[in-house]
Formats: C-alpha cells, structure tokens, sequence
C-alpha cells in the first residue's frame, strides 16, 4: 500500500491507452478489409461505451439531486465519466461514415419515411450530442468553480441543472436509442425500448464506478470515507438496477409475447430460439437471477472486493445484453462471433479510459467545498 | 418480597450512553442473559446486548419460494388441467403469462412471512412480562433507558450483580418479581 492513487492511477493510463491505441489499429485494419462486418461490430462497441459515459452523467446528476452521504465518494468517477461524451463524438464519426451500409434504407412512405431520412436522422444526432456534452461540461465546470471558490452558490446550480436534465437525458437516450439501435428492424416499435436503454447505462455505469471506488478505497484519502456502508449502498443501487433491467425487459416480451402482432414478433422470433436462444437465457440467469441473489446478501455488498466481483460481471453482461439487443438485426439465424465483436470494444475502451484517468487525475479525489464533506468525516 | 421469585435487577439510566456503556460493561463482565430497553434504537446496542443472528431471512426466503412455487403451480393447474380454456391460440401452459402474478405472489408470501415471522420470532405476543412489575418501567417508553440482567443468568448473584450495576451510576436498581 505505499502507492499513491495518482501513481496507480497513472500507470492505468498508461497501459489503457497502450491497449486502445495498439487494438484501435487493428481493428482499424479490420474495417479496411471488412468494412460491413466492422460496422456491426463497432456499433455494440459504441453503445457499451456510451452508455457508461451517459450513464455516469445521469447517476451524477441524481446524486446531486438526492444529496445522499454516498454521492460524495464517487462524484468524482462520475464527473470524469460524463467528461468523455466529447469523445464519444468522435467515436461517432464511423457509424455516420458507414451509416448507409449499416442501417436498412427507410420505408418510402408514411411517417418512418419523414423520419429516418439522412438529414433529419444526422440533425438529430448532432442535437443529442450537443445536448449532453454542453450539459456535462457545466456539470463540470460548476464543480470545478465550486472546488475553487468555496461558494454555494455552485451546489445550488448544479442542483438547478440536475432536475430538468435528468428529464432531458431521458427523452434523449430514448431517441438515440430508436434513432441508432431500434431503426436497424425498421418494422420494429416499443415504447419500453428507451427506458431499456437507460437502465442499461445505469446500470454499466454503476458497476464500472463501483470497481474504479474499490481501487480507490485501497489509499488515502478515499479510504478514510468508502466504508463498509457505503459499499452497501452500492451494492443496493446495483440491486435496483438489476430488478428494473428484468423488469423492463420482461415486460417488453410479455407484451409484445401476448399481442403476437407481425410487426412486432419478429424480433423475439430471432431472439429466443436457437443461437440466440441460448443466450437470451444466459442473460436471464446472469444479467438477472444470480447478480440478484448475489446482491441481496449483506456480507457481499458490505465487502468492496465481493461487491467489485459482482460489478465486473453485470459490466460484462452489459455488453452481452447490447450483442443480444443488436446483432440479431444482422444475422437473425444464429450468433456468428468475429474477432471484431471482441476487439472493438478494447480498442474503444482504452481510449476512453484514458481520457477518463487524464480528467480523474487533473483533480483532488474528493469534492472539496461539497456541503456532504463536513457531514460524512463527523459522523461515519 | 418475600416468598415470590426474583426475575432478575433492572438498572435504571437516563442517558442513551450510559446505557450503552452498562450494556458493554455487563458483557464483559460475563452476562449473558440481560437485555437492555430504550424508547429508540441505539445504534451498537443490539451488538453490546448481543443480539443472536436472527433467522428471519431463512424463513423469508422459504417463504417467497413458496409464494413463486405456489404462484406459478396454481396458474398452470387452472389452465392446463382444471379449466383449460383457448386464448388467442396460445398454448394452455403459456409461461410468460404466468409471471406477474407469480412475482406479485412472491412478494406477497415473502412480505407476509417477513411481519409475521418478526412477531413470532419476537416472542410476540407476550400478554405477561415482569418487567412491567417496576412501576417507574413504563419510562422505557418515554425518557429513560434500562438494563434487566436476569436470575437465570449462571452469573447471577443478587448481591454482586446489585452492586456491579449501581458501580454503573444506575440512577436506581430495583428488583424485578417473576
């Protein structure tokens, strides 16, 4: 334990970015040899990386919002996370790049016709982004002033903004995911689908922040404020999480299961028989039953390494849920696993996990002037 | 008193602390059997006290399989062999179907089993108790905090364990009849 966290955290960097710079490479060389089949790839990679970077803005903003003992450790992890939206622009650009090859053209008529075409399906691309990444960076910025100032003025600000922009982030994830995801099946419509979409990023993004407050834990000065109990409130966030992802999910079977309707069947039809089958059940026993079980004991919730184990598997589960949700769109007779569904998302990833430590080290770990500062090291 | 039975001592406090402090102070001096009574929770009390691992989960988690079990098998019997009826050319043992109220019968049972296996498990309903014989007891509800070692405790001797408490600075001891 002689390590400091910047230390740490630095040599993470380091190897993060080695990964993702040497990986994006490849993949790169992928997408020059088989530029369809890197797409498909791609876009689940895009989206499990997006939604811990959405998810991490919405987490932060309930957390401001709810002024819970438990935001404080983790504000921090959650601040940087919702900084590397600008970076998923970037990440952008090869879906748009191969937009034509990747989604079905759009019906000729009726309302699917106005509203998948290119222009209006990029304007509102640009609106999302837009949206979320100047919303983060206020998100941001107010945190960084209020560290340096000292002045509430900056609490209640960001306490302003979190109330509508959760509403805002709602709607959003909602389009984006019809927009990007939903519009691969173009006869395809729930209404559920969105809110499926930002359990998910609540979800991956809590399991990957309560790993990053496992490390940080380990030294000073987080180790002085992560106890036992807040762990537990993780662990029961992570709960939370779980049973709404299996309740959505289920209710948006069981709905469109008991219409039977030719529009709508399709899509579990591929889903729930053979290849994909069988993963739809590997999702229910390990996105579902055992996290749920696992959660539900104290002592694993109470101990940051059981609860960190736990976390690590619902973020690998996350992005099996999304290869579920996406990939049967191309191949609806079975899963056909390619070098690229695996390699994208370490490529994706270790860039993003650099520009996520490069913000996490900039600051102290811990909010300095946050009105739970003084509340916390009095009573835990 | 004479020629009725001791139940045991019971120390009065009017302090929360110290009657955390008397719990811990009587746990390590050896008591097993005592309990401590406050009108709200102190936190690290029920661990001076030494509160027994409770059971309850156990029997909640029965419980709420129970409800699932029973849940699911009601439905499947009602379509499939008691009242097998066609709807919407769907199989009779069509599972899906059957989830939501097998998850509401879950929660059910498992709630159920939880309040009712709190009372239980609490001795409740107790129509006597010999604590209630100290008259200032009643305090325990409002403003003051006491600690009751009982007789039966191997430690118990009305004479030491009288002045191990009042070492305690316990306002008053008094003696509980059985």
């Amino acid at each position: 334990m002689n390590d400091s966290p910047a230390t740490v955290l630095s040599r993470i960097q380091q190897r993060s970015l080695g990964i993702g710079i040497v990986v994006s490479a490849i993949c790169a060389w992928g997408a020059y040899v088989h530029w369809t089949r890197f797409l498909q790839a791609y876009l689940v990679a895009f989206f499990f990386w997006l939604n811990i970077s959405l998810g991490c803005f919405a987490i932060l903003m309930l957390q401001h919002m709810i002024k819970g003992r438990w935001g404080l450790v983790i504000r921090r992890s959650l601040e940087a996370g919702a900084s590397t939206l600008p970076l998923m622009v970037l990440f952008f650009i090869p879906l748009l790049a191969g937009h034509a090859r990747l989604y079905p053209p759009p019906p000729t008529t009726g309302f699917k016709a106005v509203y998948l075409n290119w222009p209006f399906f990029l304007g509102r691309a640009v609106f999302y982004f837009a949206v979320w990444v100047l919303m983060a960076w206020l998100l941001n910025k107010w945190s960084d002033d209020q560290d340096r100032t000292g002045d509430p003025v900056f609490q209640a600000r960001l306490t302003r903004l979190s109330g509508p922009g959760l509403i805002i982030f709602g709607l959003t994830i909602t389009f984006a995911a019809v927009d990007w995801v939903m519009s691969l099946e173009t006869g395809f419509f729930s209404t559920i689908y969105g809110m499926i979409f930002m359990v998910a990023a609540a979800l991956a993004a809590m399991a990957f922040i309560t790993v990053m407050a496992m490390i940080l834990a380990r030294y000073k000065p987080l180790s002085e404020v992560a106890t036992a109990e807040r762990f537990h409130n993780y662990g029961n966030l992570l709960l939370v999480f779980v049973l709404l992802w299996a309740y959505l999910s289920f209710s948006q079977f069981l709905i469109i299961w008991a219409g039977n309707l030719q529009d709508e069947i399709p899509w579990y039809v591929s889903r729930a028989y053979g290849g994909w089958g069988v993963i739809a059940l590997f999702l229910v026993l390990f996105h579902f039953a055992i996290p749920f079980v696992l959660l539900l004991n104290r002592p694993i919730t109470k101990s940051s390494r059981a609860l960190a184990g736990v976390a690590i598997a619902l973020f690998i589960m996350g992005w099996v849920d999304l290869y579920w949700i996406i990939e049967p769109a191309f191949r609806p007779q079975g899963p056909q696993l390619s070098w690229m569904d695996i390699a994208t998302p370490f490529g994706l990833g270790g860039l993003w996990m650099a520009v996520f430590l490069q913000k996490l080290r900039k600051r102290p770990l811990l909010p300095l002037h946050d009105p739970r500062f003084e509340e916390v090291l009095e009573y835990d | 008193m004479a020629g009725r039975r001791l139940y045991g001592l019971m120390a009065e406090f009017d302090t929360p602390e110290a009657l955390l402090y008397a719990a811990r102070a009587a746990r390590e001096e050896g008591y097993r059997k005592f309990d401590a009574y406050s009108p709200f929770g102190i936190e690290g009390l029920a661990e001076a006290v030494g509160f027994p691992k409770t059971r309850l989960p156990v029997l909640v988690f029965f419980g709420g399989l129970f409800g699932c079990c029973g849940g699911f098998f009601m439905q499947w019997w009602a379509n499939v062999i008691g009242y097998p009826l066609n709807i919407g050319g769907k199989p009779y043992d069509s599972w899906p179907a059957f989830i939501p109220i097998t998850f509401e019968l879950t929660i059910l049972c498992a709630a159920l089993t939880t309040v009712i296996g709190m009372i239980a498990l609490n001795g409740l309903p107790a129509p006597y108790h010999p604590a209630f014989n100290v008259p200032r007891f009643a305090l325990a509800s409002r403003d003051h905090f006491f600690l009751l070692i009982e007789a039966e405790d191997p430690k118990f001797d009305p004479k030491e364990t009288q002045e191990f408490l009042e070492a305690l600075h316990a306002q008053e001891v008094s003696e509980v009849e059985a």
